[in-house]
């Protein structure tokens, strides 16, 4: 178990290197620099520039000098919001993210477990029909499309909740709601494929013939079991919840890092890219290695090599 | 009984399938919408040019009267903020989302199950580099990947290779063709990687029987087992997981359109039609609901064909 750790940890380094090649490959590869614009800059400006920012060496010492510095954790200086450290940007704008992010993850979890465990429970009845058709529903909108609809009908409509303002719980709501839904969908069809699969397993009846009481069935001994492919999906959710940040910020004017990555990349601004890239990166491999180490909790048949 | 038996066809796994299918009202459901959805993108806009005269790109004559026109019987969604009519835009952006969709599918099928097959079938250490790397790409967060990917080089920075392709495929090489090219590949570049393994799964339990010892034993090269005999019989896994991936490849090409960095102006998808929309919400709200709903329609009927069609061609992961 411990060496398991201890590789995986170890494995994270390198894969992180690869992907911010890839990325500064990407970066360098097209055409244009992060100050080329509409208007020809003087040719000795140009070069003075390029001297700043070391693109006057050739391209191998810049990506040594590059990876050398990220690999002390030094991303340098955005080269678009003069005299910010990417490590300041990143800090300062990711609370935002995180909030929203864990918040509407923790929504889903809580909507999707229950719905799906009753859906479960109560196969083919009118409720499994229901919140499965839902579920579907919930996979097919576009949370840019739900997102302004609840602003219509909760804001402009209502006048219950506000269309944009941070701070507070009511303008949490919203934002929050709309970046759950598609994980709630997800969660509640995973949590009933699980829970009926083992709700059919030996285990389950040999619990049920010990005499154990239907509650401790259920949540000692099935939902532990049901959870796995939940679990399984948390990695990619996580990823996937990066794009729905980006959405629900943009919708709702939230100053999270998927704004700040999304201006990065349009401003060329090649140190702020490859930092968000790189601090994204290392997150979800390390929450990917996270939930592998939960498999040996929920599921003791589950062993590490 | 035994006059019955007599009479009745052998029947086929695909005649099987399309059986139960069937049986499937959710899936039939599915299939109809997607079927008339498919029928109307494609002859809807000369249907809506030859009834009230508007094309996608019409503008009005009468000037900012037209504008943000609600819903009516001249406009049946409305005019979206130039005063063209919405529903011949959703119609051409139906076109172009599903285009995306299933041209971006096909590149990804293409690279994932050529990948998959060969790494299953040659296996060994072979199988274990490329699969490895299949885990390496798994665990990057592919959606950033994409979005420096089309922002360094849609718009004037597009690769020659697809303008060539834009101009002598697509007819026009002007930008917006372009990038509609390039979010094929984009697309399909980050969606092949769980058709990979689907494949490598397949082909892991099919390369052992005896239909592939006759081809070897008759002569036919390591090429030919594989893309004759191999592919052909993954076929009902890789059409579900097809099916699957057209919705999702819709919903990133839609996100990345609201961010503008897909579809680009003079052509529109949902995405972009939507993203306009937004513009408007709290005063012409139909410019986001029209494209919205179409669009959370066809990707409702894709899913509800997509789980029918996994549980009809492969009764064994049934969701009970």
């Amino acid at each position: 178990m411990l060496s398991f750790i201890i590789r995986r940890t170890l494995i994270i380094i390198p894969m992180a290197l690869i992907v911010v090649t890839l990325t500064w490959g990407l970066v360098r590869l097209a055409p244009g620099n992060f100050y080329t614009g509409e208007k020809k800059l003087p040719a000795a400006i140009e070069a003075n520039i390029k001297k700043k920012y070391g693109l006057d060496q050739p391209w191998y010492t810049q990506y040594g000098m590059m990876m050398s510095n990220i690999i002390r954790g030094d991303f340098g200086d955005s080269v678009k919001y003069q005299g910010q450290s990417v490590n300041e940007i990143i800090t300062r704008h990711l609370p935002y993210s995180a909030t929203i992010g864990i918040l509407g993850y923790l929504l889903a979890l809580l909507i999707g477990l229950s719905a799906g465990t009753f859906a479960a429970l109560k196969q083919n009845s009118s409720f499994d029909y229901g919140s499965m058709s839902l579920a579907m529903l919930g996979l097919s909108v576009p949370n840019f499309v739900l997102g302004p609809l609840l602003v219509l009908v909760f804001s402009f409509w209502l006048y219950w909740l506000p269309p944009a303002r941070w701070g507070g719980i009511a303008g949490l709501i919203l934002p929050v709601c709309t970046l759950a839904a598609i994980y709630a969908a997800y969660i509640a069809r995973l949590t009933r494929a699980g829970m009926l699969e083992v709700l059919r397993s030996d285990y389950i009846r040999t619990a049920r013939a010990k005499g154990l009481d239907e509650k401790t069935v259920l949540f000692r001994h099935a939902l532990r079991g049901g959870l796995v492919p939940v679990l399984s999906f948390t990695g990619p959710a996580l990823a996937a919840l990066l794009a729905g940040t980006v959405v629900v910020e943009k919708v709702f004017a939230i100053p999270g890092l998927g704004n700040i990555f999304i201006q990065s990349v349009f401003n060329r601004d090649e140190p702020l890219i490859l930092g968000i890239v790189a601090f994204l990166s290392i997150l979800i491999m390390v929450f990917n290695l996270i939930v592998d180490v939960c498999y040996g909790f929920l599921d003791p048949r589950i062993r590490y090599e | 009984m035994s006059e019955e038996v007599s009479t009745q066809k052998p029947t086929s796994l695909w005649r099987d399938a399309w059986r139960r299918l069937l049986k499937n009202k959710l899936a039939v459901f599915g299939l109809c919408v997607l079927v008339f959805m498919v029928v109307a993108v494609i002859v809807g806009p000369y249907i809506v040019k030859a009834a009230t005269g508007f094309s996608y790109d019409t503008m009005p004559t009468d000037g900012n009267l037209a504008r943000s026109m609600p819903p009516s019987l001249q406009h049946p969604m409305g005019t979206d903020d130039a005063g063209r009519d919405l529903l011949a835009r959703v119609l051409q952006g139906g076109r172009i989302s599903l285009m995306v969709g299933i041209i971006s599918t096909l590149v990804s099928l293409l690279i994932g199950v050529s990948y998959g097959a060969i790494a299953g079938y040659l296996g060994g250490f072979i199988d274990n580099v490329m699969m490895r790397i299949v885990d390496i790409f798994y665990s990057i967060p592919y959606i950033l990947i994409v979005i420096v990917l089309l922002a360094v080089f849609g718009g004037p920075s597009t690769p020659e290779w697809i303008k060539w392709l834009s101009t002598n495929i697509g007819g026009a090489g002007n930008q917006g063709l372009s990038q509609i090219f390039l979010l094929f590949f984009a697309l399909g570049l980050v969606s092949w990687l769980t058709m990979a393994r689907v494949v490598r799964g397949q082909v892991l339990t099919l390369k052992n029987q005896e239909f592939v010892l006759a081809a070897k034993a008759t002569g036919v090269s390591t090429f030919g087992i594989i893309f004759r005999h191999l592919i052909p019989n993954t076929l009902g896994p890789v059409i579900v997981y097809a099916t699957l991936t057209i919705p999702s490849v819709m919903l990133t090409e839609a996100f990345l359109s609201f961010l503008g960095l897909g579809v680009q102006p003079p052509y529109a998808s949902w995405g972009s039609l939507a993203a306009d929309g937004i513009k408007n919400l709290a005063i012409f709200p139909w410019q986001l609901i029209a494209p919205g709903v179409t669009m959370a329609l066809t990707l409702f009927s894709l899913n509800f064909l997509g789980d029918g069609l996994r549980d009809a061609l492969d009764p064994q992961t049934r969701k009970f």
